[in-house]
């Protein structure tokens, strides 16, 4: 076996991808971008800028904010906040990869779901969250529950089209291939289907987070003593306006932040994603 | 060892092709693919099918994978009528078809995993198939990480942990350079004196269908018919030598003016083992 092995030499030309180096010139840039952006800000604010169509007299200035940040920081409140938003933010979150990935399954395989699951969803898709906000208060007994509804509608939408998409780009090569081999149906699904669409589930995830905080201070109008949603308006209805900034850069901040994370944690899980992507 | 000797010595692989027609695409676009086809394969022969592109070997060799079905006549590998895909009829496209999320190893292991051989066990087959590919060393790396060869390389073995009966190839090594090619060509060689299945290969290249088959069938442009048949008696182990030979130009120019009637013949597009024209569903913007 090995003498028949070594008469056909191997062509090595196998290319390893490297490794993404560290570019202090790229993070120095994109840091001074954020700066200036401040800075205008700073200016803006300060100079009580009226271009007649927008106004910045009452907008806070930088400083005002990073004062009212760092007292919401050194108060035992931001603890009770935080957790509050996380666990809504995750719980709807879950809720809607679980639905969304099965749903996209379903319908981006089977034609028959397709055509009865796809429409009544097609027709949910645009209504955005804020319009929701009545019929979850009249739906859900808890408003711990009318909360996570929102978030959870807010993310279920980009996770199921793109596992839909997913679903749908397997190559058919990909599923001829695994039947000539043996598999059936069952398999099929498990062991083609499904990983073939995880990136694009992925990226579903990964929107999908960022949607459910985006629905988040929406959510949290409905009710509740604690959040950042909440806080972020109850600190308009009280006109305390540095504070509103506050909470929208925390949520801009946490959003990305768990974004980021699941990016993270679908790069771990598709080390050959990866691979292929930095190839091309 | 013992698993691929075992398969060395069973006598199937028998296939009887009677009277196949074939029609592809919807409605208007109906038309048909192959014209009353006629083919018996021996147990254990290499028959390489030579045609212009577009001629419908390729679709022939869908139906034999079970994933295109004939509007008339019979299809049998071993008596048995073809209805299905089975793990009995290897199939190997040009561009390979390897899982890219399982490693070169779990790729060549899938076949015996769908027949539910512990973990264990099939990685180890899957390990000796691997070295006789010439690929030992490989086996941790993701499909992405190989030479276009290599690829290939794998999709054989793992068509052949199933011992097959049949191994059916489109233009195995059509996407190859030339020089790659030639090694593979003989790489299959090699691999088909030990493990002897029957081999239905589809190419559009000459040299290649003299060097590798025992019989030629060459295919007229579409529809795609039987209009002649080469027994090849060039002697095994061939090397490539033979390519140089008096008795092998004056088979390629025989060869070229069957393939090449007239030299103004617009080509028609490539089908494939799946049909044609691909479908595509209605996809909407995310």
């Amino acid at each position: 076996m090995s003498a028949l092995a070594s008469s056909v030499a191997v062509v090595d030309d196998v290319k390893l991808p490297a490794k993404r180096q560290f570019n202090p010139g790229k993070i120095a840039i994109r840091l001074l971008s954020l700066a200036v952006c401040v800075l205008i800000w700073h200016w803006a604010s300060t100079a009580r800028v009226n271009l007649g169509i927008v106004a910045f007299q009452n907008v806070p200035t930088p400083v005002d904010v990073f004062h009212a940040a760092w007292e919401l920081l050194h108060s035992s409140v931001i603890v009770s906040h935080l957790k509050a938003s996380i666990s809504r933010v995750i719980t709807g979150f879950l809720a809607a990869a679980l639905a969304g990935i099965a749903l996209g399954v379903l319908i981006g395989r089977y034609r028959v779901f397709e055509n009865t699951l796809l429409p009544p969803l097609e027709v949910l898709r645009p209504i955005p969250a804020v319009a929701w906000i009545p019929l979850a208060i009249l739906m859900f007994p808890s408003s711990e529950m009318s909360m996570i509804y929102i978030t959870f509608t807010g993310a279920l939408f980009p996770i199921l089209l793109n596992t839909i998409h997913g679903v749908e780009a397997v190559d058919p090569r990909l599923i001829a291939s695994a039947r000539s081999l043996g598999a059936t149906r069952t398999a099929l699904l498990l062991e083609v289907v499904l990983p073939a669409a995880t990136p694009g589930i992925f990226t579903g995830l990964t929107i999908g987070m960022g949607t459910a905080w985006f629905c988040l201070v929406t959510a949290e109008m409905i009710s509740g003593q604690f959040g950042i949603g909440y806080y972020t308006w109850m600190s308009y209805t009280i006109q305390n306006y540095a504070e509103i900034i506050v909470g929208m850069l925390l949520i801009g901040v946490l959003g990305m932040a768990s974004s980021a994370l699941v990016r993270q944690i679908g790069n771990l899980l598709m080390p050959w994603y990866t691979l292929q992507r930095k190839k091309s | 060892m013992t698993q691929l000797a075992q398969s060395s010595g069973k006598q199937t692989g028998h296939i009887e092709i009677s009277q196949v027609h074939i029609h592809l695409g919807e409605g208007s676009d109906r038309f048909e693919a192959l014209q009353n086809v006629t083919i018996d394969v021996a147990p254990g022969e290499f028959v390489c099918i030579l045609g212009p592109s577009g001629c419908g070997k390729s679709t022939l060799l869908g139906a034999l994978a079970g994933h295109l079905h004939q509007s008339r006549g019979t299809i049998q590998v071993d008596s048995a009528s073809v209805a299905k895909p089975h793990p009995d009829r290897g199939l190997v496209f040009q561009h390979h078809t390897l899982f890219p999320w399982k490693s070169v190893l779990n790729n060549v292991a899938f076949g015996l995993k769908m027949q539910g051989v512990p973990r264990k066990e099939r990685l180890q087959r899957a390990k000796d198939l691997l070295n006789l590919v010439g690929l030992a060393g490989f086996e941790n790396r993701f499909p992405s990480q190989l030479s276009g060869g290599m690829q290939q390389r794998v999709e054989i073995a793992r068509v052949l942990i199933n011992h097959p009966s049949v191994m059916l190839m489109d233009e195995p090594f059509g996407a190859l350079d030339a020089q790659t090619r030639l090694m593979m060509q003989q790489l299959l060689l090699e691999v088909w004196a030990r493990i002897r299945t029957t081999i239905v290969f589809i190419t559009h290249d000459i040299d290649e269908a003299l060097f590798l088959a025992d019989r030629i069938l060459v295919m007229s442009p579409r529809p795609g018919r039987i209009i002649e048949e080469i027994a090849l008696d060039f002697p095994r182990p061939r090397q490539t030598d033979i390519m140089t030979s008096a008795h092998f130009t004056e088979l390629k120019r025989h060869c070229l003016a069957l393939l090449h009637p007239d030299s103004n013949h617009e080509p028609l597009p490539r089908l494939t083992p799946l049909g044609s024209p691909p479908v595509t569903r209605m996809q909407f913007a995310v």
